[in-house]
């Protein structure tokens, strides 16, 4: 089958959803590949590096479309891209279905099989071709070396001939896959980097990056990332409050903020309010990602970058990735590789649309002409763990409290061993003569002493216990040893064996014990 | 009865085992009481033999000689590895001594009763104040061995208690034999280590335990000694049919079982011959093997009924998958985080024992040490063979036990570790057991390495442990895989660490 990439039509995108390098691995899927005419210029791949790369370069986007069996595109498709597909032909790019339903329902009536990339499922299988993490990774990056562009100082701080230059201060407003990757850059340039994240459990993620975690002092049930595919999700009124004040009091100190709370599906929470920009130093540099969705920051101008009266810059633009292109192609395209790698279990250059498989099945927003957008949840739930009960501070009451019960239940407990032991006892003794009776009182109070003086044997010398226990239940020496002296040979031949048997265990067991304690020594 | 100087003895020498026992709640005593032992031993014996009716004084001291020869060669010979293997063949010389003993109390019971008709008696027939027994005339009596003339004495309801009781004495004795050197055949590696079972499995054993009963039974009520050698037969197979039927990681247990065992059947004995220091021992023995098993059960959080039953459950329903890949690392690259960490805990495992790697772990540490870093072990309950068995091993190549801890004193520790190393152990080291619900070894308490800043596993390959339940623990994102034989790759290491 034939793999095409078409020249992204929609202006100022500089990506391309096929390299030369993926182009090399889809060939060994046994694809064979072929690209529109300067698909690749942008990115820094131009037609004599795919040919080297054995993939075929056509003319226009119409052969291209008609030629290929997949295409793999980086935007979702124009209506007029999408009438140039056809039936049974196989469209993999991103597409936010849920934005883009009229497209969809084209699609699905056009017979075109739709795999978008924006809806891999978050499996830790499916991270491979994860292309939104991979953008967002970039954009994270980029969004700080944006910031940087704009800010009139140095990140890290200095201590100079010239003067002392202070760090800057940065502030990461989400600490997803973008946030991560803006705080990974910030504390690397040596800015003093703050995060704060509705998720508490990224607190550890976000320190481990060498960022301070902002903490709220809000009680309050989190819901647990994990259950909405750790992605975040829509906070309670009073939560919200609490958040824009911390950040309020936050604003002026800060010299760059970057925000990158989306949550799926909804408009982009507001965060950073017009005051708080107002409140902060003329200079200062806010990064809004999730401008596309409206902003974090209602100030923000999409694809714009503005400048506020008391002089700070709001960066709004939505195509980071394509800033970059070369390393984003790169990325998705290897995302996209990956991809047609599950759709080709036989590496035989056929694609296998199954749709049983939880991956396959999440990206497939269309398919045999019916629209298959939303998918079913998938079997395997994701990633992170399951919320761990943390023990309450008890009061002195409660301890107390506490305490009594457990005496109590103790008590008790002990209580109904002894009576039960008691009544056994006592019953042995109803039926058994007075003779066994002496020796049955005589073993009762050695289990007790057992019980009572092997509980306190130190862990560590649990071998050297079970030598000793061995040799001196060798005991059994003494039965042989009255024994032997009977007047029947095969008693006595018994005996003796016993005898020998017995005394090899005591010699053999009380020197290995001496042995192994002799050991142990104190640093 | 007896001299009352031999009781006498008998009295000290229990007190010296108790002390014997008391004494290992700490490293420094547990020396001297070793010594209480054995000093307790000798005065037993010493007793006995000067005692009454001990006829062929020399002959015994000569086989208690030949035993002190071969077990001198036996304790001195075996490797600190091979602890496993030798106190479960010791349990079975117990076992079997006891079978003979209560062999022999049958042996006598019958040669009285045959002297009893001889002089036209009635054995354990009872005087007219229903309490005193008819005694042998006392010609006769005074020509029975010491323990002739204990048995001559009893009434039939003393003797049916004393067949009871040896009956129960041969049946736990005859388990413990077998069970004892299968046992020693697993941990040697001459019988196979895996779980197996005769078709028909507990069933089986069921079965052989109710057809004992119904031969004890028959035995009671004067059936003839046939009964007992069949009886002792059946304790012989269900001995080596338990024992097959459980698994090499379950072993702790079962070690510390059979050493229960050995113990009650030494008391059995002793009320059989009316002795108060076999049952005071016997019961010591007993009971300390009954609290090793509780331990070491409550370690791998399976009742013992379960462990007794042998393998692992089946899961109880769809096991977690693990994703990801194991990433595998050099030596050059442990020696490097090593220099670069603060803090290291080493857990071993049956596996160190296995590659005999225990020199080189101390080597190791002393090398770490040096440089003054904290070095600790952490060991788990059930880490080995044997209860106890890594510390056995780790006092062996000299490392200091006051750096040696347990689960419960360093488990919190973790997260402020900067590396772990796993040195072949496996299912203690499971995440799986606290994330899992559905994992065969769920609940089960387990060191939780993968808090620390990094781990690495030393492990020979990429197979799973004895339980066959995969380790997500290999495939953490900070764990790297340290592959090879233990002690070979521990050897790479210290040429890589001054």
């Amino acid at each position: 089958m034939k793999i095409g990439t078409p020249k992204e039509v929609m202006k100022g995108e500089a990506r391309v959803a096929m390299t030369p390098e993926s182009a090399r691995q889809l060939q060994k899927l046994g694809y064979e590949c072929i690209i529109e005419s300067g698909a690749g210029d942008a990115a820094g791949y131009n037609d004599d590096t795919y040919k080297e790369a054995g993939v075929e370069v056509v003319k226009t986007a119409a052969a291209l479309w008609k030629k290929a069996d997949v295409v793999a595109k980086v935007r979702p498709p124009t209506e007029a891209e999408l009438k140039k597909s056809r039936e049974g032909q196989l469209l993999i790019s991103f597409f936010w279905p849920a934005q883009n339903e009229k497209l969809m329902q084209q699609a699905a009536d056009q017979g075109t099989n739709v795999i978008a990339m924006d809806m891999v499922p978050r499996i830790s299988r499916a991270q491979k071709m994860d292309a939104l993490s991979s953008m967002a990774n970039i954009a994270g990056y980029r969004a700080v070396i944006e910031a940087g562009n704009n800010f009139g100082r140095f990140f890290t701080g200095q201590i100079t001939a010239a003067g002392k230059v202070p760090p800057a201060k940065v502030l990461v407003v989400g600490a997803g896959v973008a946030g991560l990757a803006a705080i990974g850059t910030s504390t690397s340039l040596g800015a003093i980097t703050y995060a704060f994240d509705v998720r508490p459990e990224v607190a550890e993620q976000v320190e481990s990056m060498g960022a301070e975690f902002v903490f709220l002092d809000f009680e309050e049930e989190q819901q647990d990332g994990a259950a909405t595919g750790g992605y975040a999700s829509v906070s309670s009124p009073e939560f919200a409050a609490a958040q824009l004040a911390k950040f309020r009091e936050l604003a002026p100190d800060m010299d760059i903020v970057i925000t990158t709370a989306l949550i799926p599906n909804r408009e982009a929470p507001e965060l950073w309010t017009p005051d708080m920009v107002a409140s902060m130093k003329p200079g200062s540099v806010i990064v809004d990602l999730a401008a596309e969705k409206g902003g974090n920051c209602k100030l923000t101008v999409m694809d714009e970058k503005i400048v506020t009266e008391n002089g700070v810059t709001i960066i709004g633009y939505t195509d980071f990735p394509s800033r970059m292109a070369t390393q984003s192609s790169n990325l998705y395209a290897t995302n996209i590789r990956h991809m047609m790698t599950d759709l080709t279990p036989e590496k035989d250059g056929q694609v296998v649309h199954n749709m049983e498989d939880d991956v396959i099945r999440g990206a497939t927003i269309a398919h045999g002409k019916a629209v298959t957008f939303p998918p079913p949840p998938p079997k395997v739930q994701a990633i992170a763990a399951k919320p761990k009960e943390k023990a309450k501070e008890l009061t002195p009451e409660e301890k107390r409290a506490a305490e009594v019960a457990a005496f109590k239940a103790q008590t008790k407990q002990q209580v109904t061993l002894l009576a039960i032991g008691a009544a056994l006892v006592l019953g042995v003794g109803l039926v058994a003569p007075a003779s066994f009776m002496q020796h049955f009182i005589v073993f009762v109070l050695s289990v007790f002493i057992g019980f009572q003086v092997i509980w306190n044997v130190a862990h560590s010398l649990h071998t050297p216990l079970m030598a000793v226990t061995n040799a001196i239940s060798s005991i059994v020496i003494l039965g042989a040893l009255i024994q032997i002296g009977s007047s029947s040979l095969l008693i006595t031949l018994l005996a003796a064996l016993g005898i020998f048997m017995a005394s090899i265990n005591i010699f053999g067991g009380f020197l290995v014990t001496r042995r192994m304690l002799a050991m142990f020594q104190k640093s | 009865m007896e001299f009352g100087f031999t009781i006498a003895a008998y009295a000290v020498a229990a007190v010296l085992f108790i002390l014997s026992l008391g004494g290992l709640s700490g490293q420094e005593s547990a020396k001297r009481a070793v010594w209480y032992g054995i000093v307790g031993m000798a005065i037993a014996v010493l007793a006995t033999l000067i005692g009454p009716g001990q006829g062929l004084f020399v002959a015994s001291i000569v086989l208690i000689a030949l035993g002190a020869g071969v077990g001198y060669q036996l304790a001195t010979r075996v490797q600190m590895t091979q602890m496993p293997e030798l106190v479960a063949i010791m349990h079975s010389l117990v076992g079997l001594a006891a079978v003979f003993v209560g062999f022999n109390a049958d042996i006598m019971i019958n040669n009285i009763g045959d002297i009893y008709e001889a002089n036209n008696l009635v054995m354990g027939a009872v005087a007219d104040d229903g309490y005193t027994a008819i005694g042998l005339p006392k010609e006769v009596y005074d020509g029975l061995s010491s323990f002739g003339k204990l048995i001559a004495k009893k009434t039939n309801v003393e003797i049916n208690i004393l067949k009871v009781e040896l009956v129960l004495g041969i049946w736990i004795g005859a388990v413990t034999f077998t069970g004892s050197v299968i046992a020693y055949g697993k941990l040697a590696g001459k019988v196979d280590t895996s779980a197996k079972k005769l078709p028909g499995g507990h069933m089986l054993n069921a079965g052989a335990a109710a057809l004992s009963v119904l031969l004890a039974i028959m035995y009671l009520s004067g059936s003839g000694s046939w009964t007992l050698v069949l009886l002792t037969l059946l304790a012989l197979f269900i001995g080596y049919h338990l024992i097959m039927g459980i698994g090499g990681a379950d072993m702790p247990v079962v070690v510390s079982m059979l050493n229960s065992y050995s113990g009650w059947a030494a008391a059995a004995i002793g009320f059989s011959l009316g002795n108060d220091l076999l049952i005071v021992v016997g019961a010591l023995v007993g009971s300390s093997g009954a609290i090793l098993s509780y331990i070491m059960c409550k370690a791998m959080n399976r009742s013992f009924i379960s462990v007794i039953l042998g393998g692992f459950g089946g899961p109880a329903g769809e096991q977690m998958a693990v994703e990801g890949e194991q990433i595998a690392i050099d030596a050059d690259g442990v020696a490097q985080a090593l220099d670069e960490a603060d803090s290291i805990i080493i857990i071993p495992g049956y596996g160190m024992a296995v590659a005999q790697a225990q020199q080189n772990v101390a080597e190791l540490t002393r090398r770490l040490r040096a440089k003054g870093k904290e070095v600790r072990f952490a060991i788990h309950p059930v880490a080995g063979r044997l209860p106890g068995h890594m510390n056995v091993l780790l006092a062996e190549a000299k490392v200091p036990y006051d750096i040696v801890l347990e689960m419960d004193e360093i488990n919190d520790d973790f997260p402020d570790t900067d590396v772990a190393i796993v040195i072949g152990s496996n299912d203690i080291v499971n995440p799986a057991a606290q994330d899992d619900p559905n994992s065969p070894i769920a609940g089960m308490p387990v060191l939780e390495c993968w808090k620390a800043k990094q781990v690495f596993v030393s492990k020979r390959g990429q197979g799973t442990g004895y339980s066959g339940i995969e380790n997500p623990l290999f495939f953490k994102d900070n764990t790297r895989m340290f592959y090879g034989d233990a002690k070979a790759s521990l050897d790479t290491l210290l040429t890589k660490i001054s």
